[in-house]
């Protein structure tokens, strides 16, 4: 009787909690391309790993979705000082950390406490998860932080100053980026305690919009929806990225309806894909630049004629139609169109190889003349394959009496010798990280230019420099707007290299996705994104 | 011979065999040590972006990977960390490369596992039944097809099967262990059939083996042709010897002559084919692994190879190894078992 009694209560709580349970949980699935390092962006460098901390975490300053534009984040608003050299952020109130994950539960909210940890680890050496996780910063460091800044001090529990040694006016999109993400300092504590500071950056808890349920290497990584979330709330209930390295079964995956959205598809499958009535493609201009540099410091292309007439030489529309199977559009700044500050007034060389042939003879290069063009062995966001790029290059130089040697090393290999200035012309390119023009402007700078720099083309032009200087001091996007609109004149007359292209960024989904907002650097945010 | 000398002769042959792979495992973790590091290029100039890097970063990134040091330096330091135990930490993830390896190993034995029996359940009966109807239709168009099986690129293999099984047909899911949406349950042991059970979810386990067909015909493939050829070629030469004559003008069954005494002689040599086929396998893990998003130690080591993950790499190189190097005396070993004129021979 009794137990019968127990069997009869089971059943009916199984019948009530049935009963009042909402619609089956909404799940989003994204095939996404690879397993992350681990979850701190910070210590990270790829974009798979961004994108797999991005639902977890939030910036004092945030991106909003799909845009380069800065927004408020964790911080609801922030000042600049007159000097431009302080900077005063005010936190916002009541944002709860996730709870319950790996046994921990937050018992403060967040405030200024973590600010100070997260950007601590990153940049004192005696913080005590400087260290953790092999310690390695590279976007801090490669965004010029430690040389930038001063002091960052909390003037009161939600009140941030950040001090830094001269104006910076791209300092505000360096802070929206990933390795700017806030972590909870008291879960830090609690890690220490348990003797276990390595699981900070493999069981992450942060503010965002999900928080972390479980990660299988090579497999799956599951998130839940953050209820407590202040800004832009999930709609969907569960969030998995099934880790599908194979460009061709995510195309399946996405028929088949094994996921929702799949990452970087195949060129060669949108055709196919945008006429599947059940499957959306997407496309938006990329934030980057595919270039062919010329090494000023070596001649004859110290020579500018010598670099306008290789301008001329080549036919840069067949690449755009047969490389970048037209995901690309001809480029004639160093910064893509959708990049404020882009100048339109900027005219590009006409393909003309008589022009070209013209303009060598008045350089006094004898042909048939004898160059290097090297290319990289990789495929990149900017470009599909330079390869065949250099291959249509080399034919279009041969018509003006110019014999291009095909050139190439490992990709590590080929950065650090081009980077050294071993090269004659070499390909290369860009993708932004911060929607800050500088951030593109700076890859022609005279400091660059140095050997081991990241400007190979070593131009170095005074006034080019100066201007860059400048702008980077002025917070007023006006002027800084007409400086930079100065400085692609200067670039487009001097021709340090010839600008290749900007490539389109395709993101494939299935018909039911609604309300997703491609984002210009290439990574995803799923909050605000439902499946029907 | 008594049973004691007989265990006795078993003991000292497994253990000259054991013995044997030592150097084979020493040359092997010397030769994958010097050959990651001819490879251009190292772990921090894979790390770093188009930005590139600035020679007292890049200093500081070598040293802490004991990258500074001489190339022999470094070998001793490894061999040294490897007797107390360590394989070292994955420069990429800075999790120990043991973990690493044991959280993807289940997944790839797995599906060895799996192709393995695919290809030994068809293959056998196949190749027998081609000896016995030697010269027919049948025997021909088996080969044939054989032929075929073999030479078949794992990559386009698999890549033709998801694109008729799963897409048109429907019959299979595409990639992965697991519906994603419909189950979720952590591993308990890393092996998705065992864990889909464990798990108690209703049709879990009937989705697991669902997931698991397309990539255990695939690589399964190449030794199914093996091993059909190998047990109709050794079946032929067995069927020829004087015993099962002898068993036939006895007047057995034709069924109880080719089934008991026939096969049985037949498939020694097959078992060898198994054992060796496991180095093969391993191989065509990596192709099968990366199209159907196996999380196994194949696509691992091919992404290890990638970011010049070099302990991640070695320490991979050499637990692969290690394992179809056991594999293998195993093999030995129970050859000796059925083989009765190794043993005597040793």
């Amino acid at each position: 009787m009794h137990g019968n009694l127990k069997r009869l209560l089971g059943v009916s709580l199984v019948a009530l909690v049935g009963a009042i349970t909402p619609a089956a949980a909404k799940t989003l699935v994204y095939c996404s391309e690879g397993s992350p390092e681990n979850f701190t962006p910070s210590i990270n460098t790829t974009g798979t790993s961004f994108d797999a901390a991005r639902p977890l975490y939030d910036q004092l300053v945030m991106f909003e979705r799909g845009s380069t534009k800065v927004g408020p984040g964790l911080a609801e608003k922030w000042a600049v000082s007159e000097d431009g050299l302080t900077l005063t952020f005010n936190l916002r109130k009541g944002v709860k950390f996730h709870s319950g994950v790996n046994n921990f539960k937050p018992t403060r909210d967040f405030n200024a406490e973590d600010v100070l940890w997260s950007f601590n680890r990153m940049w004192k050496a005696d913080h005590p998860y400087a260290k953790v996780s092999g310690g390695k910063y590279d976007y801090f460091a490669d965004m010029d932080m430690p040389k930038l800044l001063d002091s960052i001090t909390k003037t009161d529990d939600y009140t941030i100053v950040m001090k830094l040694k001269e104006p910076n006016a791209p300092m505000i999109a360096n802070l929206a980026m990933d390795f700017a993400t806030i972590h909870s300092a008291e879960y830090a504590e609690f890690l220490t305690k348990a003797g276990k500071p390595e699981q900070m950056d493999q069981i992450p808890v942060g503010t965002g919009p999900f928080s972390f349920v479980t990660y299988q290497k090579d497999a799956v990584i599951r998130f839940k929806k953050n209820a407590d979330y202040y800004g832009e709330k999930a709609v969907v209930d569960d969030l998995v990225y099934a880790i599908t390295p194979d460009p061709t079964a995510r195309y399946s995956k996405l028929k088949a309806g094994e996921c929702h959205f799949a990452i970087a598809p195949r060129p060669a499958d949108l055709a196919e894909m945008q006429k599947d009535p059940s499957l959306k493609v997407i496309n938006q201009s990329g934030l980057n630049i595919a270039y062919w540099a010329f090494n000023t410091q070596k001649k004859p292309f110290d020579d500018k004629r010598v670099r306008q007439a290789l301008n001329m030489a080549i036919d840069k529309q067949a690449i755009i139609r047969d490389v970048y199977l037209g995901a690309g559009q001809a480029a004639k700044n160093l910064v893509p169109p959708i990049l404020w500050s882009y100048n339109d007034a900027v005219k590009d060389y006409a393909f003309d190889a008589e022009k070209a042939k013209a303009l060598l003879k008045e350089a006094g290069v004898a042909t048939p003349f004898e160059m290097d063009l090297w290319y990289m062995p990789v495929q990149r966001p900017y470009n599909p394959n330079a390869k065949r790029i250099a291959e249509m290059m080399q034919a279009d130089l041969a018509k003006v009496g110019i014999n291009a040697k095909l050139v190439t090393y490992e990709w590590g290999e080929y950065r650090k010798r081009a980077q050294q200035g071993e090269h004659m012309t070499a390909q290369l390119g860009w993708t932004g990280d911060n929607g800050d023009p500088d951030n593109f402007f700076f890859l022609r700078g005279c400091t660059g230019a140095r050997a081991g720099g990241q400007n190979i083309t070593k131009w170095c032009n005074k006034e080019y420099d100066d201007l860059l200087n400048q702008a980077k001091k002025l917070s007023d996007v006006a002027a800084r707007t007409k400086i930079y609109e100065k400085m692609q004149l200067i670039e487009v007359e001097e021709a340090p290299d010839m600008k290749i292209a900007h490539s389109t960024v395709y993101e494939a989904m299935r018909k039911e996705v609604e309300n997703y907002k491609q984002g210009p650097f290439g990574g995803h945010k799923f909050n605000g994104v439902d499946v029907k | 011979m008594s049973a004691r000398t007989l265990a006795n002769h078993m003991i000292k042959y497994l253990l000259t065999r054991i013995a044997l792979t030592v150097p084979t495992f020493v040359a092997l973790m010397f030769i994958t040590f010097v050959a990651i590091r001819l490879v251009p290029g190292d772990p921090v100039e894979v790390r770093v972006g188009e930005r590139g890097i600035s020679p007292e970063r890049l200093a500081e990134f070598r040293k802490d990977l004991g990258l500074d040091q001489p190339v022999w330096k470094q070998f001793l330091d490894y061999v040294w960390q490897l007797l107390h135990g360590d394989f070292g930490t994955s420069v990429v993830t800075n999790e120990k490369v043991l973990t690493e390896f044991f959280t993807l190993f289940p997944a790839t034995v797995e599906l060895s596992l799996a192709a393995m029996l695919f290809a030994v359940l068809l293959g056998v009966p196949a190749g027998a039944t081609a000896a016995v109807k030697r010269g027919s239709w049948y025997d021909q168009t088996l080969m044939g097809i054989s032929v075929t099986g073999f030479s078949m690129p794992i990559f386009w293999w698999g890549l033709l099967l998801i694109m008729l099984v799963a897409e048109r047909l429907h019959w299979t899911p595409v990639s992965g262990r697991i519906d994603l949406i419909k189950y979720y349950f952590e591993p308990t042991t890393g092996f998705m059939l065992i864990d889909s059970i464990l798990s108690g979810q209703k049709g879990a386990f009937r989705d697991a083996v669902h997931h698991l067909v397309l990539p255990m015909i695939v690589l399964g493939t190449v030794p199914l042709a093996v091993i059909a050829r190998m047990t109709r070629s050794s079946m032929l030469e067995v069927l020829s010897e004087d015993y099962v004559r002898t068993a036939r003008a006895k007047g057995l069954s034709p069924f109880r002559v080719i089934g008991l005494h026939a096969l049985r002689n037949a498939l020694i040599p097959v078992v060898t084919v198994i054992g060796l086929s496991v180095g093969s396998l391993m191989a065509g893990a990596v192709l099968t692994e990366t199209i159907f998003s196996w999380p196994g130690v194949g696509k691992w080591l091919i992404e290890a190879i990638g970011r010049r993950d070099y302990p991640a790499l070695q320490g991979g190189v050499m637990l692969v190894s290690a394992i179809v190097i056991f594999v293998n005396v195993f093999v030995d070993f129970l050859y000796g078992v059925i083989n009765p004129r190794i043993r005597h021979g040793n």
